[in-house]
C-alpha cells in the first residue's frame, strides 16, 4: 500500500556539523539518511522508530529509516530529510527556466518495506 | 591579533583573536581560537556549526593532487587542469561560495579567457532572489541596522536556529541596540513556516502555513497592505489560516517602526520560486507606504554573497553567465550548472568548493560524472573523489587570509589560525590561469 506525502528536504544543524567532521563520516551519514514523521503518521501506519520506507517521486526512488519528529515539528501528512545524497535523488534535473531545481515540497508516495532493506548503492557510500 | 599562551605541560598555544567563521553567512568575526600546532582546540563564542567548523579543519593527510585517483604532483594537476579547460568547447566553472573572494575573482578570469559558463551555489539556494532582484527591487540595510532598529523581526521559510545560530543573539532579536534599549522586550518575532521548526520557540507569533502557499500567503499580506477586501473562506481555504490572522499581522507590520523580512530557501526552492521571492520583496516596498521595512534573504555558505559580488563585478551578472561569445550572458535555466548538466550540454567542468555529486539531481550527477572535471576541496567528497583531477587545498579562514562577504554585503578580513602543507585554491587558480593563457596562445598560433 502506498500513501501521498510532501517531504521537504532542510538544514539541520548536525548535518552541518557533520559537513564539517566529512561527508563519508558517521555524523553526515546518520543525519542525512533518516527521515522524520510526524508521530501520529507513524501510528496510523504501524511504523516504530528506525523501521523501513520506500519513497518514490516521478524522479527517483530512495528507502530509509523512519524517525518520529521532534518537537512536533511535522503536521501529518509532511516528511523531513535533511538535504543529502538521499534527498537528491529525489529531485528532478528540470529547474523550470529558473536555475533552481524544486528541491522542497516534492511529492513522494511512501510504502512501508517489510524488514530493514539498505539499497547497495547506500551501504556503498557508508564504506 | 595573535598571542602565545602555555598550557601547564609547557606546550605553546597560539590564540588569534577576533577569527572569522566562514561556516554561514553570519560570517561572525568575534571567534577567539586557541590553537596547538595544526590543530584548533577551542573556538569562543563559537556555535554548535561554528565549532563544528573550526574543530575539525585539521590538515586533512591526503596528497595535495589526486589524477584519476592517483596522486600526483600539483604541477602535473595544473597542467592537466589547464588542458582540459582549454580543450572543451561548454566548460562549466560551479561552486566558489566556500573560498576567498581573491580566489573567486580568479576563477572568473579563467572562465572568461576560455570562453565557458561560470555559475555558483547561488543558483541552487537564492538564485530566485536574484532573478526577483532584478524585476522587483530590493529594500535593504546591513544587520548593524537590524540590530540598532528592527522592532519587527519576520522569518519566512528560514530556520535560523538550525541554519543560522548566532543569528537571534548577534543581529536580530536578542541585542540591545542604539534604538532599542531593552532588546529583545522591544521586539516582535513573527515566524512562518510549513513546520513547527526549532526556531518557532523564539517566536511571538508563529503562522504555520500550509506547503507550497507561501505566494497565496504573500499575495494576502499584499491585498491587505492595498486595502483590497479578501473573501475569509478562500484565505483559509488557501493558506490554512484565518483572514484574521493575516489582518492582524497586517495592522502589527504597519504600526512597527523598523520592520525587517529575513527570507530563506522555503521560499525559493519551492514550487513559485522566484515568483515567492518577488512576492515578499513586493510586499516590504508595499510596506514602506506606511513604515520603514526591509528584507534579506538568509544566505546560508561562508562566501556565497561575496560570489554574488564578484560574478557580478565581473560580468555585470550574479549568476548563471556564459561567456562563450566573449561577452557575458545571463539567463537562469540556460546558463545555470543544475540545468547544463542535467540536460549533458557541458563537456568538462570545474568545480570549486562545492559538492554538486552529493546535491544536484540524479541526471546532472550522471552527467558531470561522464565528463573530464576538476575539484577543489579542503575535504574528501563525493565531488573529488569521482573528479579527473582533484586538488586538496588549505581552508580558507583556517589557513588561508583574505576576504569574505557577510550575508548584508559587508566585506569581512580573515585572519587564519595556522598554515597547511596543502596550496591554496588561490595560488592553484592563479597557475592554472596562466597555463591557460599560455595554451590559448599557442592555440592562436597554431591556427
Amino acid at each position: 500500500m502506498t500513501e501521498t506525502f510532501i517531504l521537504i528536504p532542510g538544514r539541520t544543524s548536525r548535518q552541518g556539523v557533520g559537513i564539517s567532521e566529512g561527508k563519508f563520516e558517521d555524523t553526515y551519514l546518520n543525519e542525512t539518511q533518516r527521515l522524520q514523521m510526524s508521530a501520529d503518521d507513524m501510528q496510523r501506519l504501524g511504523l516504530a522508530e528506525d523501521n523501513w520506507v520506500r519513497l518514490t517521486s516521478p524522479t527517483g526512488q530512495i528507502e530509509v529509516r523512519v524517525v518520529p519528529a521532534l518537537r512536533n515539528e511535522l503536521p501529518a501528512g509532511l516528511l523531513f530529510i535533511a538535504y543529502g545524497d538521499l534527498s537528491s535523488r529525489l529531485m528532478a534535473g528540470d529547474t523550470h527556466g529558473s536555475g533552481m531545481p524544486t528541491s522542497k515540497g516534492l511529492d513522494v508516495e511512501l510504502s512501508v518495506i517489510d524488514g530493514p532493506a539498505p539499497e547497495a548503492d547506500q551501504v556503498e557510500l557508508a564504506e | 591579533m595573535v598571542t602565545h599562551t602555555e598550557t601547564s605541560d609547557n606546550q605553546e598555544l597560539k590564540i588569534v583573536k577576533d577569527a572569522t567563521c566562514t561556516f554561514c553567512g553570519c560570517v561572525c568575526d568575534d571567534i577567539d581560537l586557541t590553537v596547538d600546532g595544526n590543530r584548533i582546540v577551542d573556538a569562543k563564542r563559537a556555535c554548535v556549526l561554528g565549532n563544528g567548523w573550526f574543530l575539525n579543519h585539521q590538515v586533512d593527510d591526503r596528497p595535495s593532487c589526486l589524477i584519476e585517483g592517483q596522486a600526483a604532483s600539483v604541477d602535473e594537476g595544473i597542467e592537466r587542469a589547464a588542458r582540459i579547460l582549454t580543450n572543451a568547447k561548454y566548460s562549466l566553472t560551479y561552486g566558489l561560495s566556500d573560498t576567498t573572494s581573491e580566489s573567486q575573482r580568479v576563477a572568473v578570469g579563467i572562465v572568461d579567457w576560455i570562453g565557458g559558463i561560470v555559475d555558483t551555489t547561488t543558483s541552487v539556494c537564492h538564485g530566485p532572489s536574484g532573478m526577483a532582484f532584478q524585476s522587483v527591487g530590493e529594500a535593504t540595510c546591513s544587520l548593524g541596522e537590524v540590530r540598532n532598529r528592527g522592532d519587527m523581526i519576520i522569518f519566512w521559510g528560514s530556520n535560523p536556529a538550525e541554519s543560522h545560530p548566532r543569528h537571534f543573539t548577534k543581529y536580530s532579536l536578542m541585542p540591545k541596540g542604539m534604538f532599542l534599549p531593552n532588546g529583545r522586550k522591544d521586539r516582535t518575532c513573527v515566524i512562518v513556516d510549513v513546520r513547527r521548526t526549532k526556531s518557532a520557540k523564539a517566536a511571538d507569533i508563529f503562522i504555520q502555513i500550509k506547503p507550497r502557499k507561501d505566494f497565496e500567503a504573500l499575495w494576502t499580506l499584499r491585498a491587505l497592505a492595498k486595502g483590497i477586501e479578501l473573501d475569509p473562506d478562500e484565505v483559509e481555504r488557501e493558506t490554512g489560516n484565518p483572514l484574521s490572522l493575516w489582518q492582524d499581522l497586517m495592522e502589527r507590520m504597519k504600526a512597527c517602526k523598523f520592520g525587517v523580512i529575513f527570507f530563506g530557501m522555503g521560499l525559493t526552492m519551492t514550487r513559485g520560486k522566484h515568483a515567492n521571492s518577488e512576492a515578499v520583496l513586493a510586499l516590504t516596498r508595499d510596506m514602506n507606504r506606511y513604515t520603514r521595512f526591509v528584507c534579506k534573504p538568509n544566505r546560508g555558505h561562508g562566501n556565497v554573497t561575496g560570489a554574488d559580488n564578484v560574478v557580478s563585478w565581473r560580468t555585470g551578472y550574479p549568476f548563471g553567465v556564459n561567456m562563450a561569445r566573449g561577452y557575458p550572458r545571463f539567463n537562469p535555466g540556460e546558463y545555470t550548472a543544475a540545468d547544463v548538466l542535467a540536460r549533458g550540454e557541458a563537456d568538462a567542468a570545474m568545480i570549486i568548493a562545492s559538492d554538486p555529486m552529493s546535491n544536484f539531481s540524479q541526471p546532472a550527477r550522471d552527467h558531470l560524472a561522464s565528463i573530464p572535471y576538476i575539484a577543489f576541496d579542503p575535504k574528501e567528497t563525493p565531488t573529488t573523489r569521482a573528479a579527473t583531477v582533484a586538488f586538496t587545498v588549505a581552508t580558507y579562514g583556517i589557513n588561508v587570509p583574505g576576504t569574505v562577504y557577510r550575508m548584508d554585503d559587508v566585506p569581512i578580513p580573515l585572519r587564519p589560525a595556522f598554515e597547511s602543507p596543502h596550496p591554496s585554491d588561490y595560488e592553484i587558480l592563479t597557475r592554472i590561469e596562466q597555463r591557460v593563457k599560455q595554451l590559448l596562445v599557442l592555440c592562436q598560433a597554431a591556427k
